[in-house]
């Protein structure tokens, strides 16, 4: 293999299984999340007399967490570039970007939380409700763990600076970001839009 | 919950063990601080990442396992002896055949497979060790955790009661208010997360880190059977992942996603359980099947037949185990075309199965066959499978299912699946693989013994169940009357049961023997066998293969050993790398434990406190930059010259 035209993050053997491991990994997330969805599907109109997607969903608030999260995967792609041409500082903006956007979303979402608990749909309400915040909330709680692994990581790059090992833990946390993006795009397309028409 | 309901009293049969564990708990550190191996413990086995080890450890849990389940099985044999039987009451039944169910599939037959593969495979492979040393550790631990937190139950708050598969709505806090079944879904979210980084560890250690020229169509069938099943294991165990998450949320936090009253779905529960559950099976019976297949073909002296078949059979089966997992309801008001649909995709697995048996039949025929323990297990498990495995099939036919659905006709098939499928498999290779993991052979009559005994007494214990079964004993009654008749028939079972207990004391007691007896003088290929993990040292250095192998063909070990060309020259041997040991993840586990404890009881503000304990497991472990260490290639001459004689 050569070296020069091989990225960072590929070189050894470790950092090759390890970003292995983390595709098989994602395997297994995608059957997470699919088992997630299924079940939303099969529980989606048992709203037993609460409130129904219909009721509560505001499409305005939905899109700007959409538009935080899809920036903040492009901006984490811009990371990564930076990445591959040595840029540590650049690395470092675009993270210190990705993560305020990620932030955005949470906060977005929480607000989004405790408006539908006061609109009377809480997690215990219904078999939608239980469905509905389970999904949502698995994957909120997915990018709340993303944002304090890639802050720990950008500790690391700031210390260490890019280094073969530092490089593939950071391709693997992107890899995990951009992951999270499809997973929104479907709770957005079958969740809220689906639950809006 | 208030603490005075904390442990469980007023039984005798529970004061009793509580005194008994306690008494052993503070013996063993008694013991262990007298003979000074604290220190011992910690720097050799507690944070051990070394493959081994680690195999060693799931080996030595799983039959432990195996005793606290026996038991459970042994009570019941004992209460259903005779009718109108009044040794336990239906309350402590219950939570009998629940903790039995549970340990013996997922604590006991689990982890003896997943130490037998990490004993076995890197070795296999010519591999230094897993793709992730330190995740192998923390899948043990995760594992050890949950099935210690699930033990627990036994005499802190009670056990579990809703069956080992806990259906819904009697798994719900409505029917079961107590703390049992929290520890069901919590205790097995953990051990289930460990399981699951070991599926994504052998995925990826048998795809990156097969020895140069061990081509796919070149792999021991083991290893095949382990790859399989680490697949299965990735796709089914994040489906039991949210099926226990959604439990707790029911049981802890009073969501519905399983009770009808505000919207829930019951068969919810049971698709989503099922569709790993069903899985699950087959999780346990692939990998064994590899170790009958590594068994066979040793002590047959023959290369194994149609091995292509034999892979493309176990892949074919893993496809189907993932599309049959309705034949557990048929009776729970599917429509006939879906009863019909899963009845045929059922059936349709006895024809790989099918292929194997005669694979193996082919394989003996005209071989030099070796009655050795382990290929007498093999041998047994043929015929024994077979019955189960054609009963199997009159099960698959839903009609019929209406008949014999929920009875005793279905716990003695299963049975019959899984204790030879498994459990014989286990022997099998326990007898197979100890003198590579200690270096001497388990003795070989004490080893008939267990066999005959283990062997006989299965076949007494579960074939009268087959037709109290037919005859309407539904499973989980805990006592019948005089008038069913079914009073010999299970008298006759539950004598059975305890030659078989006598079988597992005669392997208990072959392990104290052949510790203190056996001779060490047994050299690196004591049965003559035909894989890689018998060209190194028995038992295996540190390092595995000084230099690693290369392969040129299946059976490669066999072929260069009857050409003798398996020496080492002293100038392949370089420097070796190894990763270091690694606190972090007995750590994280044991936080685990912990915060799951505190969960069960629902004492929500401790489990977040102590959760803080799991953080800071997983920030000290991301900023851990331990590169592992490099063994001289001075000190891997010398040990490689211990035991090969001179070097060329």
């Amino acid at each position: 293999m050569t070296q020069a035209n091989t990225p960072l993050e590929y070189r050894s053997q470790q950092h090759q299984m390890n970003i292995f491991g983390f595709w098989v990994f994602l395997g297994a997330e995608i059957v997470l999340f699919s088992t997630l969805f299924a079940s939303y599907f099969v529980l989606e109109h048992n709203t037993a007399g609460g409130p129904s997607g219909q009721d509560i969903f505001i499409l305005k608030d939905v899109l700007i967490e959409t538009f935080l999260l899809l920036t903040s995967s492009f901006t984490a792609g811009l990371a990564i570039h930076s990445m591959r041409n040595m840029q540590k500082r650049n690395l470092i903006i675009w993270t210190i970007v990705t993560l305020l956007l990620g932030a955005g979303f949470l906060y977005m979402e929480i607000n989004e939380f405790i408006h539908y608990v006061h609109e009377g749909a809480s997690i215990q309400t219904s078999g939608f409700t239980a469905a509905f915040f389970t999904l949502l909330g698995t994957h909120g709680a997915h990018v709340t763990f993303g944002i304090v692994w890639i802050s720990l990581l950008l500790v690391q790059i700031v210390r260490r600076g890019i280094t073969e090992k530092t490089a593939s833990k950071f391709f693997i946390s992107s890899l995990y970001w951009h992951f999270l993006d499809v997973v929104w795009i479907f709770i957005f397309t079958f969740v809220y839009l689906k639950g809006m028409m | 919950m208030s603490l005075d309901k904390l442990l469980v009293t007023g039984d005798p049969l529970i004061l009793f063990s509580q005194i008994a564990i306690g008494l052993t708990m503070v013996g063993l550190v008694a013991l262990i601080t007298y003979l000074k191996r604290w220190k011992w413990l910690w720097n050799e086995w507690f944070t051990t990442v070394d493959h081994k080890k680690i195999g060693i450890m799931y080996i030595i849990s799983g039959v432990l396992m195996f005793f606290r389940g026996g038991v459970d099985g042994l009570l019941m044999k004992a209460q259903t002896s005779r009718p109108d039987m009044e040794f336990l009451d239906a309350q402590h039944y219950d939570e009998i055949f629940t903790t039995h169910g549970v340990i013996m599939i997922l604590f006991m037959a689990m982890p003896m497979l997943i130490g037998i593969m990490n004993v076995v495979v890197p070795l296999q492979i010519g591999a230094r060790d897993v793709a992730f040393p330190k995740l192998n550790a923390l899948s043990f631990w995760l594992f050890f955790a949950g099935a210690m937190l699930f033990n627990l139950s036994f005499v802190v708050g009670g056990s579990p009661d809703a069956g080992w598969t806990s259906y819904f709505p009697l798994a719900g806090k409505e029917f079961t208010p107590g703390v049992g079944n929290n520890y069901y879904a919590i205790a097995l979210q953990i051990a289930g997360i460990g399981t699951l980084a070991t599926g994504i560890n052998f995925v990826v250690t048998i795809t990156k880190m097969r020895a140069p020229g061990l081509k796919w169509m070149r792999l021991p069938i083991f290893t095949w059977t382990t790859f399989i099943t680490s697949i299965i294991i990735v796709a089914a165990f994040p489906i039991l992942t949210v099926a226990l998450a959604y439990m707790s949320l029911d049981r802890l936090f009073g969501t519905h996603f399983f009770t009808v009253a505000a919207g829930g779905d019951p068969m919810l529960w049971l698709n989503l359980f099922w569709l790993w559950g069903h899985p699950e099976v087959y999780i346990v019976v692939l990998p064994a099947f590899g170790m009958f297949s590594e068994v066979i073909a040793t002590f047959a002296r023959k290369n194994l037949f149609g091995y292509k078949s034999m892979v493309f059979a176990v892949v074919g089966i893993a496809f189907l185990s993932m599309l049959v997992w309705v034949h557990h309801f048929y009776t729970m008001g599917n429509s006939a075309a879906v009863n019909s649909i899963f009845s045929l995709t059922t059936m349709m697995i006895a024809i790989p199965t099918g292929v194997k048996i005669f694979n193996w039949l082919f394989t003996l025929r005209k071989g030099r066959i070796e009655f050795s323990t382990s290929m007498l297990w093999a041998l047994a498990f043929i015929p024994c499978f077979t019955i189960g495995g054609v009963t199997g099939v009159m099960l698959a036919m839903a009609a019929a299912d209406y008949q014999y659905h929920n009875t005793m006709f279905l716990v003695a098939h299963f049975h019959y699946v899984l204790i030879p499928g498994v459990v014989f498999a286990v022997f099998a290779a326990v007898y197979y693989w100890w003198p590579k993991m200690f270096g001497f052979k388990l003795n070989e009559k004490i080893g008939k013994w267990h066999f005959w005994l283990f062997v006989i007494g299965f076949n007494f214990t579960f074939m009268p169940m087959f037709f109290v079964g037919l005859d309407g004993m539904s499973r989980r009654m805990y006592t019948y009357s005089e008038s069913t008749g079914w009073g010999a028939w299970l008298g006759f079972s539950a004598l059975g049961s305890l030659v078989m207990a006598a079988g597992f004391a005669a392997f208990c007691y072959n392990i104290y023997w052949s510790f203190r007896y056996a001779d060490r003088n047994v050299g690196s290929d004591p049965w003559n066998a035909r894989t890689l993990e018998w060209a190194t040292a028995s038992p295996v250095q540190h390092y595995n293969f000084a230099k690693v192998p290369e392969v040129d063909s299946l059976d490669d070990f066999w072929y260069k050993k009857k050409a003798g060309k398996l020496g080492l020259k002293k100038s392949d041997i370089k420097p070796i790398h190894m990763p270091s040991n690694s606190w972090t993840p007995i750590f994280i586990s044991v936080a685990f434990g912990i915060v799951g404890f505190f969960l069960v009881f629902e004492w929500f503000t401790l489990a977040i406190i102590s959760s803080v304990l799991i953080i800071i497991g997983l920030i000290a472990n991301t900023f851990d930059y331990d590169d592992g260490y490099h063994i001289p290639a001075e000190e891997v001459e010398e040990e490689e010259r211990e035991w090969r004689g001179e070097l060329e």
